[in-house]
C-alpha cells in the first residue's frame, strides 16, 4: 500500500473543468452551456441534478467518451496542467486508466459475466502495471480487502452473478482503484442498490477519498447521498450549474428556488399522519404465494420459491398502508396476488368481509371495480398505440360502468382535470407526455372505475425528485376527497412519514414488523427496520 | 377472347386488396405514420420503393390472363368458338409480341445470325454448313455493318418517346404532390429511368433480340420479364401463407404460456430440426404425383403449372414460419409482463380484447420487418431449389429455370452467358431493392435502433 497518511490542509486541485460546452451534432441543441468546476484531492465534489440535466454528459465529455451524436464545442479539461482535449487518443487512454478512473451505475452490466471477478481486476492491473503471477494475485486480494469484500480469497473466483449487487459495485471500485488513480468519477454509483447497501458503498467511497487522497466527482440525483457523502455540491439544471456551495451551507441556506425544492423532497421524520379510527376494508390472513422451481427434462417441480410466505395485514377504509422492503422482498408479488394476477398458494384475502382469493375471472369482475392498481414505470404501463382517452375508458367499458359514449367523454374530461391535466390531452398518445404526466394519467385510469382501494406499486420511484412530491401530494388529495385506501408499495422509507398511516416492513416474503407509521419510525423494534431507518438519508445528520 | 383467372391471379389480387386495407388502417395510427414517414423521407427509401412498385406492377399486369379466340376453321360452320390453349396476359400484349418471335435456338444479344451452325443450301443448291440468319433480327438491313448505327437511331427514337411519356407521368405526379415534403424527385428520376428502359426494350425488340435467345429460341429479355411475376408472387405468397400461422401460434404461445406454449415450441423445434430443402422437395414431389394422377382437374397446361406453383408457395410458407413464430412468442412474453397488459387484467378485460388491442398492435413491427426481410430470401430460395430439380414448372417463366440451364451453357465454348445475365440482372435489382428497403423499414420500426438514435 502506498497511500499517503495524514491530511494535507492545502487545496490541491487535481482536475479543472472550464467553460465546458456540448451540443447535439444534428440539431444544434445545447446540452451543456458552459460548465466549470474543480476537483480537489481528498474531497468529494457532488454534481446533483435530475435526469436530463446534463450531469452524466459532463463526466463523459471530460473523459472524451461522448457518443458521436454529441460534440464538444468549447471549454477545457485540465489534469495537472495538461488539457485533455489536446491529447492524442492513445495518450488519452492511459489518462483514463491511470489518472482518472470511472465507476458506473450498473455494476452488473459493466462486469464481464463469463470471467471471474478476480481475473477481471487482475486484467486491469496487467495492462497498466508490471505485476505478474502471484504478486498480481496478491495485489488483487489486497484491493478486495481494501474495498471491503468479505473473504477475498474465495471471492476471487466468483463470477459476477454470484456476487451481490453491493459486492459487484465493490469489485468495480477495486478495478477502478487498481491503477492508483488520482481522480475518481462515480456516476450514480449507488442508484441501483438497495438502501442498506447503498449506505455501505458510499461509506467506502468516503473512506477511500480520505485514505487515498482521491479527488472524487460524484454524480447523483439523490440529495440524501450528497448530504452524507459530499464536501462540495453543485446543482445542475438544464446544462448549467445554477448553484455551487459547501455542503453544510447548501443545506442550511440554499440560494436557488430549484435547490430548495430538491432539498424539500428529503423526508421529514417529525410529522406523521394521524391514525384515524378505521373500519377494515381489505384483510390478508396468512397469504402465501409460491413459484414452482422446475428441473429436468420433464420439468418436474422440485421446490418452490416462497415469494410471499404468510403475510397478514389489514387496510382500513380511507387509510394508507405502506409496504416497505428492498427489491426481491416479495412486496410487488403480494400486490399482484391481491389483484388476483398471481395465484396464491394459501391463506385468505377478504374484501369488505367477502373472500376474494382465487376467484375465477367472471366472479372477480365486481371486485376489479373496487381494487385498482398504479404501476412503477409509467412508460410501460400505457399501450403506446392507444390515445389517453382510450386508455382511460378501457376499464369503464370492460367493467360495464354503464355510461354512454358521451358520458364517458365527459368522465374522461373530469378525471383529467382532477389529476391536474388538460382535458384536451385525451386525444394525445402516451409518448407525448413526461413521466410525471403519465403517472397522473395512470392515476386517472385507476380512478375511472371508482375504486375503494388502489394498489400503488412504487408509483414514484421512476420519477425525478421534484415531480415525485407533486404526485404524492395528488394521491393524498384524492384520498381526502374520495376516501380511497392505498396499499403503497415502496422501497423508499423516506416518503413514508408524510403519506402512510400504517407501515409494514417486508423481508424475504415475511412482514418482520408492522404498526402505525409514527410508532414504527420513531421506535423501531426489529433490527432490520432499524437498519433500514439508519440508512435513510436525511436533511439533518443525526 | 375469354378472361381466365388462375388461382395465383386470384390470390395476388386478393392480397393486393387486403394489403391496401391493412396499410390504410395502419395510417390512422400516428406512430406508424411517423415511422413510415421516416422511411419515405430518405431518397433511398423512395428509390427502392419505386423499384419494388415497378416489379409489383409488372407482376400484376402479368396476372391478368385471357385466352385468345381462335379463327374459325374454314369449312366448319358452328356457333362454338374455340380458344387458344396458350394463355396470354395483358403484359404480353404490352410487350408487343416480344414472346412470339421465336428463333431456332441460341443467338447472342443483338446478333443477326444464329449462334450455331446449320446445314443449309446456298443459291446454287450446294449443301453448306454456316450460321443461318435469324428470322426476327435486323433482316431489313441492307448491309450487316449498318447494324450498330441502326441500333443507335432506334435507341434515340425510343429514348425520346420514353422521355415524353415520363414527362407526362412525372408531370401529373408533380401537380398532385406539390405540397409534399418527401423527396419525390428521387422517385421521379427512377420512374423516368424505368419508363425509358421499358419503352426502349419493347420498341427495339421488334428489330433485335436485346438479350439474345435461349436454347428453345425464346427471347431472353421476354423470359426475364415473365420471371418477375413468379419471383414477386413466390416471395409475397409464401410470406403471407406463413404469416397467419406464425402470428397466431406465436402470440398464443407467448400469451397463454403453459401447455399451449409447450405444444407450439415442440412444433417449431421439430419442424426446424428437419432439413428445410428435404421437406420442401418431398412435399413438392408428393404434390406433383397428385397433379399427375388427377389430370381432369386442370383443363389446360397453364393451370397445372399454376397449381404446382401455388403448392410450392404453400410449402415454402408452411416450412418457414418457425423463425417469425419464435420472435413473436418472445415479444409477446415480454409485452404480456408490461404494465399496460397487467393493468388490462386488473380491469378485467377479456383475453381476446387484450390480444387484439394490446398485444397484436405491438408486435406488428416484427411482422413487418420479417415480411420485408424474408421476401428477398424467398426470391433467392427459388433459385436454390433449382439444384434439386423441384420448383416451378418449366413452362412457367421463372428466373430459376433460366439459372438452372446456366450450368451447361456456361461450360460451352464460346459460353452462352446471356440467359444467366438476364435472369441475374432482373433478380439482382429486385433483391437489392427489397433488401435496402427492408433495412430502412427495420431502422424505422425497430425500437432498439430508434432508441439508439434518440439517446444521448
Amino acid at each position: 500500500m502506498t497511500h499517503q497518511t495524514g491530511m494535507t490542509p492545502k487545496t490541491d486541485i487535481r482536475m479543472r473543468v472550464r467553460n465546458l460546452k456540448v451540443k447535439v451534432a444534428d440539431s444544434g441543441d445545447e446540452i451543456l452551456k458552459g460548465v466549470s468546476f474543480e476537483l480537489q484531492a481528498g474531497k468529494v465534489f457532488a454534481l446533483v441534478g435530475e435526469s436530463g440535466s446534463g450531469k452524466s454528459v459532463t463526466s463523459m465529455a471530460a473523459m472524451r467518451l461522448l457518443p458521436e451524436a454529441l460534440v464538444i464545442t468549447d471549454g477545457a479539461v485540465e489534469v495537472e496542467g495538461q488539457d485533455l482535449f489536446e491529447l492524442s487518443e492513445s495518450r488519452m487512454q492511459t489518462v483514463r486508466g491511470q489518472r482518472v478512473a470511472m465507476i458506473f451505475q450498473n455494476a452488473m452490466t459493466a462486469l464481464n459475466p463469463v470471467q471471474n471477478a478476480g481475473k477481471q481486476v487482475a486484467e486491469t492491473l496487467r495492462l497498466h502495471t508490471t505485476l505478474r503471477g502471484d504478486a498480481l494475485r496478491q495485489r488483487v486480494l489486497q484491493l478486495f480487502a481494501e474495498v471491503g469484500i468479505p473473504d477475498p480469497d474465495s471471492r476471487y473466483n466468483f463470477y459476477p452473478h454470484q456476487l451481490s449487487g453491493g459486492q459487484q459495485q465493490r469489485v468495480m471500485i477495486a478495478m477502478a482503484l487498481a491503477c492508483e488513480p488520482d481522480i475518481l468519477i462515480a456516476d450514480e454509483p449507488t442508484t441501483s442498490l438497495d438502501v442498506t447497501i447503498q449506505e455501505q458503498v458510499l461509506e467506502l467511497i468516503r473512506d477511500l477519498t480520505h485514505s487515498r487522497q482521491l479527488a472524487v466527482l460524484l454524480i447523483t440525483h439523490d440529495m440524501g447521498v450528497v448530504r452524507n457523502t459530499a464536501d462540495e455540491v453543485a446543482v445542475m439544471y438544464r446544462g448549467e450549474i445554477i448553484e455551487r456551495a459547501v455542503v453544510d451551507d447548501f443545506f442550511h441556506n440554499p440560494q436557488q428556488e430549484y435547490s430548495r425544492r430538491l432539498i424539500d423532497a428529503l423526508p421529514d421524520l417529525t410529522h406523521f399522519q394521524s391514525v384515524a379510527v378505521e373500519q377494515p376494508l381489505l384483510q390478508l390472513d396468512d397469504v402465501k404465494v409460491y413459484f414452482p422451481i422446475r428441473q429436468g427434462v420433464l420439468q418436474r417441480v422440485v421446490d418452490y420459491t416462497r415469494a410471499v410466505d404468510g403475510v397478514s395485514l389489514t387496510i382500513g377504509r380511507g387509510e394508507t398502508y405502506a409496504l416497505v422492503g428492498e427489491s426481491g422482498s416479495g412486496k410487488s408479488t403480494l400486490g399482484r396476488a391481491i389483484l388476483n394476477l398471481d395465484d396464491i398458494a394459501g391463506g385468505r384475502i377478504t374484501f369488505k368481509g367477502e373472500p376474494i382469493q382465487s376467484l375465477p375471472r367472471r366472479a372477480m369482475l365486481p371486485y376489479r371495480k373496487k381494487i385498482q392498481v398504479i404501476f412503477q414505470n409509467p412508460f410501460s404501463s400505457m399501450n403506446p398505440r392507444l390515445t389517453v382517452g382510450e386508455i382511460i375508458t378501457e376499464g369503464m367499458i370492460s367493467l360495464g360502468l354503464g355510461l354512454s359514449a358521451a358520458g364517458r367523454e365527459e368522465r374522461i374530461k373530469q378525471l383529467l382535470q382532477r389529476v391536474q391535466l388538460e382535458p384536451e390531452f385525451s386525444q394525445r398518445y402516451p409518448h407525448e407526455f413526461s413521466g410525471g404526466q403519465l403517472q397522473r394519467i395512470a392515476i386517472a385510469r385507476a380512478l375511472a372505475v371508482e375504486p375503494e382501494l388502489i394498489i400503488c406499486d412504487e408509483p414514484t420511484s421512476a420519477l425525478d425528485v421534484s415531480i415525485r412530491a407533486e404526485v404524492l401530494d395528488l394521491l393524498q388529495e384524492l384520498q381526502r376527497e374520495f376516501g380511497v385506501s392505498y396499499l403503497f408499495i415502496t422501497h423508499d422509507l423516506s416518503i413514508v412519514p408524510s403519506l402512510a398511516h400504517h407501515v409494514g416492513v417486508m423481508r424475504s416474503g415475511k412482514i418482520v414488523e408492522q404498526g402505525s407509521a409514527q410508532q414504527l419510525l420513531t421506535n423501531p423494534q426489529h433490527p432490520y427496520t432499524q437498519a433500514l431507518l439508519a440508512s435513510v438519508p436525511r436533511t439533518d445528520p443525526a | 377472347m375469354k378472361p381466365l383467372v388462375l388461382w395465383s391471379d386470384a390470390l395476388i389480387y386478393l392480397l393486393v386488396i387486403s394489403l391496401s386495407i391493412f396499410f390504410y388502417k395502419l395510417r390512422q395510427d400516428p406512430q406508424t405514420r411517423e415511422r413510415w414517414g421516416q422511411v419515405f423521407a430518405s431518397r433511398l427509401g423512395m428509390v427502392t420503393f419505386t423499384v419494388i412498385i415497378a416489379y409489383v406492377g409488372i407482376a400484376l399486369l402479368d396476372s391478368l390472363h385471357f385466352r385468345r379466340a381462335l379463327d374459325a376453321t374454314e369449312g366448319v360452320e358452328s356457333g362454338e368458338i374455340f380458344y387458344d390453349n396458350k394463355v396470354t396476359s395483358v403484359l404480353d400484349v404490352m410487350l408487343g409480341g416480344m414472346g412470339e418471335r421465336f428463333e431456332r435456338t441460341y443467338s447472342a444479344p443483338f446478333a443477326l445470325k444464329s449462334f450455331e451452325k446449320k446445314n443449309m443450301k446456298d443459291e446454287q443448291g450446294l449443301a453448306i454448313r454456316d450460321y443461318p440468319p435469324l428470322k426476327h433480327a435486323g433482316q431489313y438491313l441492307a448491309d450487316p455493318a449498318d447494324k450498330w448505327f441502326d441500333v443507335l437511331v432506334k435507341t434515340t427514337a425510343a429514348l425520346l418517346w420514353g422521355l415524353v411519356i415520363s414527362a407526362l407521368v412525372v408531370g401529373v405526379q408533380w401537380f398532385m404532390l406539390r405540397g409534399s415534403a418527401n423527396p419525390w424527385y428521387a422517385s421521379w428520376g427512377i420512374q423516368a429511368v424505368i419508363i425509358c428502359f421499358g419503352v426502349w426494350l419493347v420498341s427495339i425488340s421488334h428489330y433485335y433480340h436485346v438479350l439474345g435467345t435461349d436454347l428453345g429460341g425464346t427471347d431472353v429479355a421476354y423470359q426475364s420479364i415473365k420471371g418477375v411475376r413468379t419471383g414477386v408472387l413466390l416471395g409475397t405468397l409464401s410470406t403471407l401463407i406463413m404469416l397467419p400461422i406464425a402470428v397466431t401460434l406465436g402470440v398464443m404461445a407467448g400469451y397463454f404460456k403453459g401447455w399451449v406454449d409447450d405444444v407450439v415450441q415442440y412444433l417449431y423445434t421439430t419442424l426446424s430440426s428437419i432439413p428445410g430443402i428435404l421437406l420442401i422437395a418431398a412435399s413438392v414431389l408428393l404434390f406433383q404425383v397428385y397433379i399427375d394422377l388427377n389430370p381432369d382437374f386442370f383443363s389446360i397446361g397453364m393451370e397445372k403449372a399454376d397449381a404446382r406453383f401455388i403448392a410450392l408457395c404453400f410449402i415454402l410458407g408452411v416450412t418457414s414460419w418457425s423463425t417469425l413464430c419464435r420472435l413473436i412468442r418472445a415479444e409477446t412474453l415480454k409485452i404480456s409482463q408490461l404494465g399496460y397488459v397487467q393493468a388490462a387484467h386488473a380491469f378485467g378485460v377479456s383475453h381476446t380484447r387484450i390480444l387484439a388491442r394490446h398485444i397484436l398492435p405491438n408486435v406488428v413491427h416484427i411482422i413487418l420487418i420479417t415480411f420485408v426481410l424474408d421476401f428477398s430470401a424467398l426470391v433467392l430460395a427459388e433459385a436454390v431449389l433449382s439444384y434439386i430439380g423441384v420448383g416451378i414448372d418449366p413452362s412457367m417463366g421463372s428466373w430459376r429455370n433460366m439459372i438452372n440451364g446456366a450450368r451447361s451453357e456456361l461450360s460451352r465454348e464460346p459460353a452462352v452467358w446471356w440467359t444467366l445475365s438476364g435472369a441475374f440482372f432482373f433478380m439482382f435489382v429486385l433483391v437489392l431493392a427489397a433488401n435496402l428497403f427492408s433495412d430502412l423499414v427495420r431502422d424505422a420500426f425497430d425500437p432498439r435502433t430508434s432508441m439508439r438514435s434518440s439517446g444521448t
